[in-house]
């Protein structure tokens, strides 16, 4: 007789709408982007759709095309730990993780500041670490861009252990609070630390006493050879974009891989690519719906705007319904976007590609644009998507996904009442909260075992 | 004042101000770390109908003495993040003013611009924002950027802790100053959701701040779009000249701390005086006074609970702020007394908050009110409405 393994659970976050053409601001359904009910709607969705976490992007300067403030997306949005600490008092269960940025905090401030949201939410604290190099993002920050492209791993990797060293300076049991003895703390002066590496040097005395989870949750972003090195080191989690099963599988395998060398299992760390769905109420339904939110994603000005940015060159002439350039792009090193990362490494292959699709199909710019970026993750039935989603996650293409609605507040709620039950009755996913933290509702271990990040090829 | 009513406002730390509060019967020395104490608490103090409840932080942890961290280990260790505090009470409560001391030393002005903006939305236009700076010489080290001078800045007669106080607080104005511009950085009506031009906002409504000084240059605009308030409300303490005119150049609020009745006008004048040095334009400080107030129902038996913390913490507790201990009706008398010299507020700080928070929002508040001193409600609005302030355009604003 063989034991049948349990099925493999899904996790599932709920990420508000972010701060690009994803979102979509023209329907009539579209809500506020920065009110507090907005963000209240979708973590209330989220929780009751025993969701694992809600998740928050970050972005620290307006991104800017051809030297002007971009305008065409939704923008204006709360701080992250702020608006989290808030999202606490009318959640009991959800996780909550925000992305913060590596370069443009300090550990001490950051680490005290999840600590506190750690304790604010009873141990639901998560944090999706980033970094960032570019000088147009330092021109807000009093640092300015002073970090290499290069260090910007070993900058995260030490940030992610000075604030492991911080969460973990105060003993369990530091707080004794005894009035008859006049003894608050057991040892004076409590939350001693002390740390020198290449990028911080910093001692003192931390200033929260341990939080719930002892160490909040750590999501990594980084896609590249050194950012998947440091989460196989460090993190609990990554925020991956391969959300296809081919790609997502390759990735699960080669990120799983690189554990063992830190001493850890493959379940500590999870894999959640973000990913979009569309919901229809037959098949052929869902994929017009999806082609109708990817023409409102899709604007005409928002299409002449990503092509300028494979082209490197202004295209405010050219008409969205008409066909692509025939002027190659522009391969000189300064890019006419700032604030973002460029998506397409060899951009004269990419015209190329893309004028022969046009051309063979007939396709206007906005068509095009619409055909080569951005398809939904999961389109379908609720049947077809649960299945889809099961699916992904049984034959290890990841743990879970990071739902990313195309629509604030409301564009979970169709996912929720149609597609977690389903979920649930093929035994992939939780009925009711079982487990408080964030860290039991990923399985994370509580005793976290961590390493310090090798080179590539080195072994610990 | 307009209508001839006094502000009323508490500040909350710890188990209260006295250092020995926590071993008080009343106390809950073990929850100061959990949301639900602060909820209760905020939510009282809403009770009392009170302007706002600031609460209390500093960069680096407690400690007895200026220049060192000491070993005490009979005292209150540890706070969580004050901002991050006021958020998460923010949803629990519905009309009193939430104002977090945020330090400006060594944290990004940009962060502390997105932080407060935020604390407005999730509140509803109730923040404000108690900048402090972060001078004690063990705060460098935590964040190890820089050096920090190795001195008392409030040595008066010391010539290099004067420059330092002058250094701090003048990094504290330009934080304020970009705080400020990233919060009018974007226009009212910025975002304009134009579907046939495809544009969700009016670029010709954001505004690059680029401002340069010494400390830093930041460039704009915010990521955060224009907060309920426009302006929330800044209030800063202050002692002595240079943080005088700190708050004269950068607050809405100040808070002062009178030695007795007779110290009243002299803290005024100082704060009229650095008015003036500064030039400041606009609605005048609305000027607080700071006051440690220990409240029973007899002045004795205040007194002794008084005497019976300081011999627990085994030695008199002598705060900035005059010490206040008696009944409800004395400390009616004194508030109306010093009001009448032209404070506009006041702001309480519990000797020991569960047992005196409570008795400023059950006994004092109706005794102000019974004086025709206090609201008998709240009004609805922001918190600037409720203290009088008008909301401001952004300074970038293009004029009508």
């Amino acid at each position: 007789m063989t034991l049948s393994k349990p099925r493999k659970q899904v996790i599932l976050g709920a990420h508000f709408p972010g701060v690009n053409n994803t979102t979509v601001w023209s329907d009539p359904a579209s809500g506020s982007q920065v009110d507090f009910d907005s963000f209240v709607h979708l973590a209330e969705s989220a929780e009751r759709g025993k969701f694992d976490f809600f998740f928050l992007a970050e972005g620290l300067r307006l991104r800017e095309q051809r030297g002007r403030i971009h305008d065409l997306d939704v923008v204006g949005r709360p701080d992250t730990l702020a608006v989290l600490s808030a999202l606490a008092a009318v959640t009991t269960h959800l996780g909550l993780i925000g992305t913060l940025n590596a370069t443009y905090h300090e550990p001490y401030e950051l680490a005290r500041q999840l600590a506190t949201l750690d304790h604010l939410s009873d141990g639901r604290a998560g944090w999706n670490v980033v970094t960032s190099s570019d000088a147009f993002t330092g021109e807000n920050f009093r640092r300015g861009g002073f970090l290499d492209y290069a260090d910007r791993y070993v900058r995260a990797g030490e940030f992610v252990r000075v604030a492991r060293e911080l969460w973990d300076s105060w003993a369990e049991d530091e707080i004794v609070a005894d009035r008859d003895r006049g003894r608050f703390v057991r040892s004076g002066p409590p939350g001693a630390f002390a740390f020198r590496g290449a990028q911080f040097d910093v001692r003192g005395h931390f200033t929260v006493p341990r939080s719930p989870q002892r160490f909040p949750v750590v999501l990594q972003a980084g896609d590249s050879d050194g950012g998947r090195e440091l989460a196989a080191a460090t993190a609990d989690g990554i925020f991956s974009r391969h959300s296809r099963p081919a790609d997502g599988q390759a990735f699960f395998a080669d990120v799983k891989s690189r554990l063992v060398k830190y001493g850890r299992s493959r379940d500590e760390l999870k894999i959640l690519p973000a990913a979009t769905f569309v919901l229809g109420d037959t098949p052929d339904d869902a994929v017009e719906r999806a082609h109708s939110i990817r023409r409102q994603q899709v604007s005409p000005q928002t299409a002449i705007l990503l092509l300028e940015q494979v082209w490197n060159r202004d295209l405010s002439s050219y008409d969205a319904d008409g066909p692509l350039p025939d002027v190659d792009p522009d391969v000189s090193p300064t890019s006419i976007i700032q604030g973002r990362a460029r998506m397409w490494p060899d951009p004269l292959k990419t015209a190329a590609e893309w004028r022969q699709r046009a051309e063979a199909k007939g396709l206007s710019i906005r068509e095009l644009v619409i055909e080569v970026t951005g398809r939904q993750s999961f389109i379908g039935t609720p049947a077809q998507v649960a299945d889809a989603i099961d699916e992904f996650v049984q034959t290890d293409c990841a743990d879970g996904v990071i739902l990313v609605p195309h629509l604030t507040p409301a564009g979970l709620d169709d996912f929720v009442e149609r597609v977690v039950p389903l979920l649930q009755e093929r035994g992939s996913f939780r009925t009711e909260y079982e487990t408080t933290t964030l860290r039991e509702h990923l399985d994370l271990p509580s005793t976290a075992r961590y390493g310090t990040i090798q080179p590539t090829g080195a072994t610990a | 004042m307009s209508d001839g009513l006094l502000h009323l406002a508490v500040s909350l730390d710890g188990a209260g101000y006295h250092p020995a509060a926590w071993r008080d019967p009343s106390a809950r020395p073990e929850e100061l770390f959990t949301a639900g104490y602060w909820a209760d608490l905020t939510r009282t103090a809403e009770r009392g109908l009170l302007d706002f409840v600031s609460f209390d932080d500093a960069f680096g942890i407690q400690s007895s003495s200026h220049l060192a961290v000491d070993d005490r280990t009979d005292q209150v260790r540890g706070r969580l993040d004050a901002t991050l505090v006021a958020a998460r009470v923010a949803p629990v409560t519905t009309s009193i003013g939430l104002v977090p001391v945020a330090t400006t030393t060594y944290p990004e002005p940009f962060h502390l611009a997105s932080a407060i903006a935020t604390l407005d939305y999730v509140s509803a236009g109730r923040a404000g924002w108690q900048p402090r700076v972060g001078a004690r010489p063990s705060d460098a080290a935590l964040v190890g950027v820089r050096a920090a001078p190795d001195v008392d800045i409030r040595l008066a007669g010391d010539p290099a802790a004067q420059q330092a106080a002058s250094d701090f607080f003048a990094e504290a104005a330009d934080t304020v100053e970009v705080v400020r511009r990233l919060w009018d950085s974007w226009e009212d009506d910025a975002i304009i959701k134009d579907v046939p031009t495809g544009r969700f906002i009016d670029r010709e409504r954001l505004h690059y701040i680029d401002f340069t000084g010494r400390f830093f240059s930041v460039k704009g605009p915010s990521i955060v779009s224009r907060p309920p308030q426009g302006q929330p409300v800044v209030a800063a303490l202050a002692h002595s000249r240079v943080p005088y005119e700190f708050a004269a150049t950068s607050a809405d609020v100040v808070f002062v701390t009178p030695s007795g009745t007779s110290d009243v006008g002299r803290r005024l004048d100082d704060v009229t005086r650095a008015e003036k040095a500064v030039g400041r334009t606009g609605a005048p400080l609305l000027r607080f006074a700071d006051l440690v107030v220990y409240l029973a129902d007899t002045a004795g038996e205040a007194l002794a609970r008084k005497a019976d913390l300081d011999d627990l913490a085994g030695a008199e507790h002598v705060s900035d702020a005059a010490t206040f201990a008696g009944t409800v009706d004395e400390l009616a008398d004194q508030i109306v007394a010093w009001r009448d010299h032209g404070l506009d507020g006041f702001r309480l700080r519990p000797g020991v908050i569960l047992h005196d928070l409570v008795a400023i929002v059950d006994d004092l508040v109706p005794e102000l009110q019974r004086r025709g001193v206090f609201r008998p409600a709240y009004a609805p609005g922001s918190l600037r409405d409720r203290l009088g302030l008008p909301r401001p355009p952004s300074r970038y604003a293009r004029s009508a």
